[in-house]
């Protein structure tokens, strides 16, 4: 019997230290969050446009089925958004000597799951798109599958495997929003790599195009956790009830 | 609680203002710039074949100042909505613990 729990113990901590190392390892990656306007070739940006199709509309209704059952978590919703609106247009000078924002889209992929976020993302997507010449219509379908879908899927991928492992929740909050806001520029160099390799391998593109994130980046990975526990922690104080109605809390008082 | 909260808020200054002060050199130019600079090393044919939208309807790079605008505007609405949300949840705790 010890044995099997031994076993389990070690599955959990090789499925950990595999996220990590994942996500670590591989994510990071900094900052070109957004792929500029033409920046990709039309054949990637109608690509990258279709595989965000199914998520948007798993999206769409999963928050028409939240809304339906209980109407008073739009404050939560609208709070969720409202945070991705600030967090991805505040940015912050890094340690690489350039400078670059985060996503912010780990506190919606915790709250309300991943597919829901990426229509929250595609609504702060446009507005920079559209107003701000960052990012672009053309690369607006790569740039949400990166930070709508990529990035919340794994914050929402660290933070149930953390519940899991039983690790204190504000830790998760933080490894969760940490590490989607890595990935999400894991994938961007990604992208990029994929549609711009003509005078070397993919392989080396991806690292070129990591090399000027990942140093950027890592920083703002790192205070994306902070912000984001402090607001799951105010909303602890204060939204206890709409935290218990979508099972982010358990009961009992 | 409150000690975590202000260590938090220390923190987040301190990582993002330290480079600020020890990078005298640095330019801090955007990330994104970055990435089309690296598009033309590995792939030096490639020409961007659309502009923003807004700077192909006004036909010239969006002014520094007005990009700060949007990106405030941007900025502002997020802070409302929080603000207001927040504002409501903790006056609705207050009146919770009279009904109490």
């Amino acid at each position: 019997m010890s044995k099997s729990h031994f076993t389990r113990t070690e599955k959990r901590m090789i499925a950990l230290s595999g996220a990590l190392a994942l996500a670590v390892g591989i994510a990071p990656i900094g900052q070109a969050m957004h792929i500029m306007e033409g920046y990709l070739p039309a054949a990637y940006c109608i690509g990258w446009g279709i595989l965000c199709v199914p998520f948007l509309i798993a999206g769409l209704l999963s928050i028409q089925k939240t809304l339906r059952e209980r109407r008073n978590l739009i404050t939560l919703l609208a709070m969720s958004g409202a945070f991705i609106f600030v967090i991805s247009s505040l940015k912050i000078p890094s340690v690489s000597g350039s400078c670059s924002h985060m996503t912010g889209t780990g506190l919606g992929a915790i709250l309300f799951g991943p597919t829901a976020v990426s229509i929250l993302g595609l609504i702060v997507l446009l507005f920079q798109a559209l107003l701000l010449a960052h990012g672009g219509l053309t690369t607006l379908g790569a740039n949400t599958f990166s930070m709508a879908i990529a990035g919340p899927f794994v914050s929402f991928g660290v933070y149930s495997l953390c519940k899991k492992c039983n690790v204190s929740k504000k830790v998760s909050v933080f490894l969760a929003a940490a590490l989607g806001d890595l990935f999400t520029y894991c994938i961007t160099a990604g992208q990029l790599a994929l549609a711009h390799h003509a005078d070397t391998t993919i392989l080396g593109a991806f690292g070129k195009f990591l090399l000027v994130f990942a140093p950027t980046q890592l920083p703002l990975a790192i205070i994306e956790g902070l912000v984001t526990v402090l607001i799951v922690m105010g909303l602890e104080s204060y939204a206890a009830p709409e935290l218990r109605a979508i099972g982010y809390l358990r009961e009992a008082e | 609680m409150k000690k975590s909260v202000i260590a938090i808020i220390l923190a987040i200054c301190l990582i993002a203002l330290v480079p600020l002060f020890v990078l005298k050199d640095a330019e801090f130019g955007g990330s994104d710039d970055a990435g089309s600079q690296v598009v033309e090393q590995v792939n030096s044919s490639y020409e961007p074949w659309a502009t923003p939208i807004l700077e192909a309807a006004i036909g010239r790079e969006l002014p520094g100042e007005v990009e700060s605008l949007f990106f405030c505007i941007q900025t502002g609405i997020g802070v409302g909505v929080i603000a207001f949300v927040m504002g409501r949840l903790v006056e609705r705790k207050k009146w919770m613990k009279q009904q109490k």
